[in-house]
């Protein structure tokens, strides 16, 4: 589409799983329309488009968010990783592979979400977020552990209709127990 | 695919063996591309505009206006759209008119297709839809229902309306307990995370949908109807599909992007919004149920009245036959079944999982609950002493029915002998503690299907077969069969499906798509091996052989065809605000040869989480004086998050379909049948209050408190 | 959605100077809740001022005591932050228990104070609402408002305001900083959200064309001895149906402090002062808890389906405070 200057418009450069994509946006378009119209990385998902489902989760600058809620124009600079950024080449990220083992979907349309929102929750939690499960917030309470529940809390943002909450948990814990394994030999 | 856990790879074992999605690496890499995601050239995007009024006209859609806004190529409405023909029955029926967009100026609900707004990005369609001026002229709307409306009448859907037997009143009479009780269930929806999409475009004469559907020869068929062209000039694909339930078959967007496509002759895009499913997309109707029971001393049924009414829309006539469950659950002296449908200025209802079933067995199984209570007997027992020989109504023999066994199971690993039946006396902290239980059943069938099995010449195999995967794992499971039927590896099978030009074959719902599907798979492979056994070399193009079920399925003996199962919830209930969380849920099923073990379990227990959705989140609410929803959308129509859904367990005994091939059932829909009443059964045994409309809210856990 | 300009701020000033050139400016945040509204056509900007990047986003304990929390702060940094957690935990409560990860991740503080109510009419283009288009009714009435307002509503506006965490600013006498072309100014949360009467569009004291630059928590020794307790239609991602956030000081058994804040209940976080005035010197006991709970939904004004809002909060006020009493007690 040829793109007048407008004053509704913008040229944007977005860095997504790490390349530069320069871009004239129309301001109301959204980073997942960015992503999947424009870009054509149709990965990341549009469930509800409201911010309601979690469908669109990517990482901004390493944090989860709704991408259906981000405005391109706004993640101008930002750094965002999507589904189709988390892998090493070949090799699928623990969130990802623990998914695909423990079948941690069913439709599989909320799952870039839920991966992606996974990957910023074991982040959340290695940091020391506490949640709405925990009980005491207080910092001398200590940081929480990870049980199911705490899953299931911070999981919450991302609906699945399909239900597979069950083996989804299973493979968040699975992956949150891989990367505090590699932390403890990275210390050792 | 790699084996999961005990999975074998050796020929003639695939089956029951764990196996991991044959598509899961592109789901989890964002690979798999779903409808609304395949790229086209010259792509043009379709925005539809609703009715803001319930009942009435269009007097006028004003478009001079919103052709001038920038990109606009389009405004497709009841004055300028194609005529299409209604006036057909399709693969399951006739079709529900609401598909046939833009054909006439009534509206006949909230929410009803006016116009459709195609312009160059989706940006553009979405302004200028939402700028489109459309006038009305309004009419008084209805959209009361209620069990006692004189407007409703007996409709069959797929099954009688009415069954009846002995004289119920007199058995009623003479029974030494009676329940007579009314439930309610509300509107739900089945919120599939992918919204329906398609692109339809002209390719050589041929009209291309690429969609998200159930079955891709059913909608093949409906839109080679509705636009009179031979099947051969439309073809549908659709082959990642994020959810169904029973929503996605023909619906507006497949058939305003197939207009538009023909007006514009480029291709269209049509998706629709998360508020806009909620009108345009079918839907669970609210029922009304009464259930009257009446049993001798012992528990044993004389008496059993079920009757069910829900409201369907003006244009179509759609029964969510409640009533049906008893017809296979639990016999008596006097037994009287019945479906009845009010019809309302509302959107048209359909099948969601479990139609029939869902609603019914929290009304029945409530039921029963309730006559344990009278009898003084443990519901368990009060289920078996009332174990049917033979088909209650039919009188026919059962395939196999082991419900029985279900219970069994379920109570040893439950933990159901330690249980104190008196409600409302376990307390932990602020919460009251209480377990509950509830038989389930569906039916197991199976729709003509045909096949295509290819022995490639590098001794690979190729299925080809217009299945539907809506998150089932339907290509891993068939990958599985046809490894067994070709006595080969499954890592020598590939399975396409998903696209209409593989032919006929049944859709994805009534948990009959495996089994389908798989008997077509399963014979066309056993008699491409039998040709193989004749040692002729392989061609380049190889050997295929075609398979059409249609007469082994007509060849059917009549029998009772179900599967069974038994649902344990325990609950924890805080009368003080109203909260309820089930802590821990298990369900035994006996539901035919599990094929998959890795994706059945995930899907029986996606099923009983539905369950707990349906009895403590889901409810469409209507405005009575608007007859509009009131916020349709994700943050106001609730379903079931992680939060609420504990560690589930799903098991199964061994069930083995003596008549299918393959040994198959079916087990997309048992998970929720009576996973609502068994919650529901739990909440009483905690509180002591039967709560006999759904979902059980916290307003109403309140207000149930201030009547105790 | 209408077409829009799009301007990043560097600074307050020019945040301020780009908001006064365009009269149907608005200054975007996170973008949780204005762009949501932005699609379904309530709010038609014809300009965005993005304030994301102000230098705004720290959290600092002042000299006194207190906390300042700047306004582009994160509702995630919020609630994570090892001091509001120490002095304010009821804050942090608050905070995790609205939205999602995702969304606490992009919202900020100064949106989630502006934030709009939730009421379906508010959102329906196609409805009346006297919030959205002043006179034209109140479809709530009459409607779906079992998760209406029971306090301080009027006839014209029956809806609530969704925020958790101002329920717990609220209890925690937070006052709201700003700056206007003309120079900066402060309000107290109890003067920030206007009274609903006949104008309920307006529905905050902030002066046209100011930017909240933050929040500034009073010292509260009380709070470091607080809980927020939120019931919703299912455990999590939803919006309260009633909330509270309390703060206790006990000793030997009578009440030296309390906090109360309700929250889901009117248009605003509702400080319950009437129950803490019931409660300060009375037996921490359920009796006392209970006739103070009283106290302050006295002026409850139930429609017909959400009366059972007065039932829960006066639970919810019982159990958290009796909660605390227990905790005190270990």
């Amino acid at each position: 589409m040829a793109s007048a200057p407008s004053p509704n418009r913008s040229d944007i450069t977005l860095h997504i799983n790490g390349e530069k994509h320069p871009l004239t946006v129309d301001h109301r378009t959204t980073l997942l329309d960015a992503l999947r119209e424009r870009l054509d990385l149709t990965g990341t998902k549009k469930g509800c488009d409201q911010g309601q489902c979690g469908a669109c989760t990517v990482l901004i600058d390493g944090r989860r968010s709704v991408s259906c809620l981000q405005l391109a124009v706004a993640a101008d600079g930002r750094e965002i990783t999507t589904v189709e950024g988390l892998a090493d080449g070949d090799r699928l990220h623990p969130v990802q592979q623990a998914f695909l083992d423990l079948d941690g979907y069913q439709c599989g349309y909320c799952t870039p979400g839920q991966i992606c929102s996974a990957v910023g929750v074991i982040e959340e939690h290695a940091a020391g977020w506490p949640s709405a499960a925990t009980d005491d917030v207080r910092p001398e309470a200590g940081p929480p552990e990870l049980t199911p529940e705490e899953i299931r809390e911070r999981m919450s943002g991302n609906l699945c209709r399909c239900a597979a909450y069950v083996s989804i948990v299973d493979a968040v814990a699975r992956a949150a127990d891989e990367r505090a394994h590699d932390a403890e030999e990275a210390v050792a | 695919m790699t084996t999961a856990t005990t999975g074998r790879t050796a020929p003639a074992g695939a089956v029951g063996t764990a196996r991991t999605r044959v598509e899961g690496r592109a789901k989890v890499t964002g690979a798999a591309r779903y409808a609304g995601e395949i790229p086209f050239a010259d792509l043009a995007h379709g925005w539809l505009v609703l009715s803001t009024i319930t009942r009435g006209r269009v007097r006028a859609v004003e478009t001079e206006a919103v052709l001038a806004m920038p990109g606009v190529l389009a405004v497709l409405h009841h004055g300028n759209a194609p005529r299409v023909e209604t006036d057909y029955v399709g693969m399951l029926g006739a079709p529900d008119p609401t598909a046939a967009v833009f054909q006439h100026d009534r509206v006949p609900h909230a929410g009803w297709p006016v116009a459709l707004v195609v312009a160059e990005t989706p940006e553009q369609a979405r302004e200028a839809a939402e700028s489109l001026v459309v006038r009305y002229e309004e009419e008084p709307h209805d959209i009361a229902l209620s069990a006692d409306r004189p407007d409703a009448y007996p409709v069959d859907g797929h099954m009688p309306a009415v069954t009846e037997k002995g004289d119920l009143e007199a058995e009623l009479d003479a029974a030494a307990h009676v329940v007579d009780v009314e439930y309610s269930t509300p509107e739900e929806h089945h919120s599939m995370m992918e919204p329906h999409a398609a692109t339809a475009h002209w390719d050589g004469g041929r009209l291309e949908v690429v969609d998200s559907n159930q079955g891709t020869t059913w909608v093949q068929n409906e839109l080679a109807q509705m636009f009179s062209l031979d099947m051969s000039a439309v073809r549908v694909r659709s082959e990642h599909i994020g959810g169904g339930f029973g929503s996605k078959g023909l619906r507006v967007h497949q058939v305003s992007a197939a207009m538009a496509a023909t007006a514009l002759q480029r291709p269209v895009r049509v998706v629709l919004t998360r508020r806009q499913m909620f009108s345009l997309t079918g839907y669970r109707s609210p029922t009304r149920q009464r259930v009257r029971l009446g049993a001798d001393a012992d528990g044993r049924l004389r008496a059993l009245e079920h009757r069910s009414v829900n409201q369907t829309s003006t244009v179509y006539e759609f029964v969510e036959p409640s009533a049906g469950v008893a017809r296979v659950m639990y016999d008596a002296a006097a037994h009287r079944t019945v479906n009845q449908v009010i019809r309302l200025d509302v959107p048209s209802p359909t099948w969601m999982r479990a139609p029939g079933e869902a609603p019914g067995s929290f009304a029945l199984e409530a039921a029963l609950d309730e006559l344990a209570e009278r009898c003084g007997l443990d519901p368990i027992e009060l289920r078996l002493r009332n174990e049917p020989e033979t088909g209650p109504v039919s009188g026919l023999p059962f395939s196999s029915r082991n419900l029985a066994a279900c219970f069994r199971e379920g109570a040893r690993r439950f933990g159901w002998a330690d249980r104190d039946p008196r409600p409302g006396v376990r307390r932990e902290g602020r919460w009251l503690l209480g377990t509950g239980t509830a038989a389930a059943s569906f039916g197991a069938g199976a729709l003509p299907s045909t096949a295509l099995v290819t022995a490639e010449p590098d001794g690979t195999f190729t299925v080809r077969i217009a299945a539907a995967d809506v998150g089932t794992g339907a290509r891993t499971a068939l990958t599985l069969v046809a490894a067994d039927a070709l006595e080969t590896t499954t890592d020598r099978v590939r399975v396409h499906i998903g696209d209409s030009d593989f032919g006929p074959a049944g859709v994805a719902g009534g948990s009959m798509g495996t089994r389908s599907w798989a008997w077509a798979v399963n014979a066309a492979a056993a008699e491409l091996r039998e040709r193989l056994a004749l040692g002729t070399g392989i061609p380049p193009e190889g050997i295929t052989v075609r398979s059409d079920t249609t007469e082994a399925l007509q060849s059917l003996a009549q029998k009772e065809r179900h599967s069974f199962g038994a649902q344990f919830a325990e609950v924890a209930v805080d009368t003080g605000t109203g909260e309820i969380r089930v802590r821990r849920m298990l369900g035994i099923f006996a539901a035919g040869r599990i094929v998959n073990p890795l994706t059945a379990r995930n899907q029986l227990l996606g099923g009983m989480a539905w369950g707990i959705s349906m009895a403590l989140h889901e409810e469409a609410v209507r405005d009575p004086s608007t007859g509009a929803h009131y916020a349709p959308d994700l943050a106001g129509y609730h379903v079931a998050t992680h939060a609420d859904v504990p560690r589930l367990e799903a098991d199964w005994v061994d069930d083995p379909d003596p008549d299918d091939p393959v040994g198959i059932k079916g087990i997309g829909e048992i998970g929720v049948v009576g996973a609502a009443a068994a919650i529901a059964n739990a909440v009483w045994h905690a509180t002591g209050v039967r709560h006999r409309r759904l979902p059980i809210r916290p307003d109403r856990v309140l207000e149930a408190g201030r009547d105790v | 959605m209408k077409e829009f300009g799009y301007r990043r701020a560097a600074d307050v000033s020019g945040a301020l100077a780009l908001l006064a050139a365009e009269p149907e400016a608005r200054f975007l945040g996170g973008g949780t809740n204005l762009v949501d509204l932005m699609k379904t056509g309530v709010e038609r900007p014809a300009l965005l001022v993005d304030v994301r990047e102000l230098p705004l986003d720290r959290v600092e304990p002042t000299p006194d005591g207190g906390l300042r929390i700047g306004a582009t702060v994160t509702n995630s940094d919020l609630a994570a932050h090892p001091e509001v957690r120490r002095r304010y935990p009821a804050l942090s409560q608050a905070v995790l228990a609205g939205a999602s990860g995702q969304l606490r991740n992009m919202a900020t503080v100064g949106g989630n104070l502006l934030q709009r109510t939730r009421c379906g009419y508010f959102t329906d283009t196609a409805r009346p609402c006297n919030k959205r288009v002043p006179g034209s009714g109140c479809s709530a009435l009459t409607g779906a408002h079992h998760n209406h307002a029971v306090l301080g509503a009027s006839d014209h506006c029956v809806a609530t305001h969704p925020s958790d965490m101002g329920v717990a600013l609220t209890a925690f006498d937070a006052v709201v900083t700003y700056e206007t072309p003309e120079g900066p100014g402060e309000l107290p949360l109890a003067d920030f959200y206007l009274p609903v009467g006949d104008t309920p569009h307006r529905e905050t004291a902030l002066p046209p064309g100011a930017l909240i630059t933050g929040v500034t928590l009073p010292p509260a020794p009380v709070a470091a001895r607080s809980r927020y307790r939120k019931v919703r239609e299912r455990a999590s991602y939803a919006f309260a149906i009633g909330s509270v956030a309390a703060a206790l000081d006990v000793r030997d058994g009578v009440v030296r402090d309390v906090r109360l804040a309700f929250g889901a209940v009117a248009s605003r976080p509702w400080r319950a002062t009437a129950a803490e005035r019931a409660l300060i010197g009375a037996p921490a006991d359920e009796a006392a808890f209970a006739a103070a709970a009283d106290a302050e939904l006295a002026a409850a004004r139930p429609l017909p389906d959400n009366g059972y809002k007065v039932t829960l909060m006066r639970n919810l006020v019982v159990a958290v405070l009796a909660q605390l009493t227990e905790e005190a007690a270990r």
